[in-house]
């Protein structure tokens, strides 16, 4: 019984590096994403183009590919850079990895949703005399969250799942606390991780269907 | 000089030259109807009035000034584009109202925004603010939709998400007031509302430059009416000459086809 309890704890333990990891992630590739979807809509071509052929990278590659190189590139490459030593080090490159990967895949979504407001409310805003930035503001913006909502929510809950992936380059996250259990004939706390991503995984549904019943009050 | 003066504009999209040295004039207080087949390049004229289309020759003059010249950069920088578009309200086909706000907000967002810059906005927000709804509703009441004020768009018509449209185009109290084809994108029972506003406004001495398929209309509110043909004003004058006895044989094939159908 004891046991139990011990495993329970420190698999929980482990969990709060999953969470961490998301929420770090969240709040650097949102808005790092709205930066690159600008960029691959600039008309700059230069920088159009470099956008989106870094956007072609990221997801063209497995995240779990990007986690190694960024971790172990800088000392492979003979760099000055070097992640911190240990712990800390292992997670910040996580985040830098994570953030970089879902911000690609953010961006396109906010292009898409960016791309799919009607030129006819861009329209209706200038010939009132509004300014560029007061009808991105005022006018499509909150058309634009509206639509990106599921979508964005879509990547959120794989990013849930995703957070087990850090422990490629070794961040002690649940799954990996419950190999070393696995390891040793101990089957069932691995099968117990799931219902730690179930239940976060179902706060969050229920969080956004929350939000898409608060923008329900207009259509686009 | 007339109030507006349309001088030598010329479009094109790539190859395709889709208007060909359009001139005319307007007079405070006049309505003038253009009618044409599709793709004669009305919608791009009034496009270009209210400077959603660049002209690449030509010049727009409003009450004695300047506002666009082709030959001239310094008319077209983006900031004083802003304000000189103010001159001409326009009410589009589809409404184009922003989902997001009620009926009232869609009206008064513009001259809210607008009232921003304002140097003594910061001091006297509350009765800006204020007298801006007041004139919202009142111009809401005007187009008969007092009762719909706190509605969006989505829960109303076309005819009155149209009318709401109208009063959002007069809230910035336009010189010209432009309308591309205000009825096409509503059911036949739903034009007759839209028609009768904008009759109003003729009558109230409110100039306007309608973009029109409704010959009935057009002859019944405008002072003059103007057809279009492949990017040229074929032909203009009271709506008696033009629909009782046009000059043109162009005009003429054009309104024995619409009669006809």
């Amino acid at each position: 019984m004891n046991e139990i309890s011990v495993i329970i704890s420190r698999l929980s333990g482990s969990f709060l590096l999953n969470c961490r990891l998301f929420i770090f992630t969240l709040l650097f590739s949102l808005p790092l994403g709205m930066l690159i979807a600008f960029g691959s809509m600039s008309r700059f071509r230069p920088l159009r183009w470099l956008m989106r052929t870094f956007v072609w990278i990221i997801r063209g590659t497995p995240l779990m590919l990007q986690l190694i190189i960024i971790f172990f590139g800088p000392g492979l490459l003979n760099m000055s850079f070097s992640w911190p030593s240990g712990d800390s080090g292992r997670f910040v490159a996580a985040v830098v990895a994570f953030v970089i990967n879902y911000a690609c895949y953010f961006s396109e979504i906010y292009r898409g949703g960016i791309e799919s407001v009607p030129k006819g409310q861009y329209e209706a805003g200038q010939v009132l005399g509004m300014t560029k930035s007061q009808i991105f503001f005022n006018v499509t913006l909150l058309q634009v969250v509206k639509r990106i909502i599921p979508p964005i929510g879509n990547e959120v809950i794989t990013l849930v799942k995703d957070t087990a992936l850090a422990r490629i380059i070794a961040n002690k996250e649940i799954i990996m606390m419950a190999g070393e259990y696995s390891n040793k004939g101990l089957i069932w706390p691995l099968f117990a991780t799931g219902i730690y991503f179930l239940v976060f995984v179902g706060g969050l549904t229920i969080l956004l269907n929350w939000v898409e019943k608060k923008l329900g009050y207009f259509r686009v | 000089m007339a109030f507006l003066e349309v001088k030598g504009i010329e479009k094109c999209f790539g190859n395709l030259k889709v208007l060909k040295n359009i001139d005319f004039s307007l007079e405070k207080g006049e309505v003038i109807a253009i009618i044409g087949s599709s793709g004669s390049g009305k919608t791009t004229l009034l496009r270009c009035l209210n400077f959603l289309e660049r002209p690449d020759k030509g010049s727009i003059s409003v009450n004695n000034k300047v506002i666009f010249d082709a030959m001239d950069p310094t008319t077209q920088r983006e900031s004083e584009v802003r304000k000189k578009r103010l001159h001409f309200g326009l009410v589009f086909q589809n409404f184009n109202l922003f989902p997001q706000y009620t009926v009232l907000k869609n009206v008064t967002l513009a001259a809210e925004l607008l009232a921003r810059e304002r140097p003594n906005y910061k001091q006297e927000k509350k009765d800006i603010i204020k007298e801006i709804q007041e004139r919202g509703k009142m111009l809401l009441s005007q187009v008969g939709l007092s009762d719909k004020l706190d509605y969006y768009p989505h829960m109303i018509s076309g005819g009155q998400q149209q009318r709401v449209a109208i009063a959002r185009a007069l809230a910035l109290e336009p010189d010209i007031l432009c309308f591309d084809e205000p009825t096409s994108a509503l059911d036949p029972e739903l034009t007759g509302e839209v028609l009768k506003v904008i009759k109003k406004l003729a009558e109230n001495n409110t100039t306007m430059i309608i973009v029109t398929h409704e010959m009935d209309f057009a002859r019944d509110v405008a002072d003059r009416v103007i057809f279009m043909d492949d990017g040229v004003i074929v032909e203009q004058g009271s709506p008696q000459e033009v629909f009782g006895n046009p000059k043109e044989e162009r005009t003429r094939q054009f309104l024995t086809r619409y009669n006809k159908v």
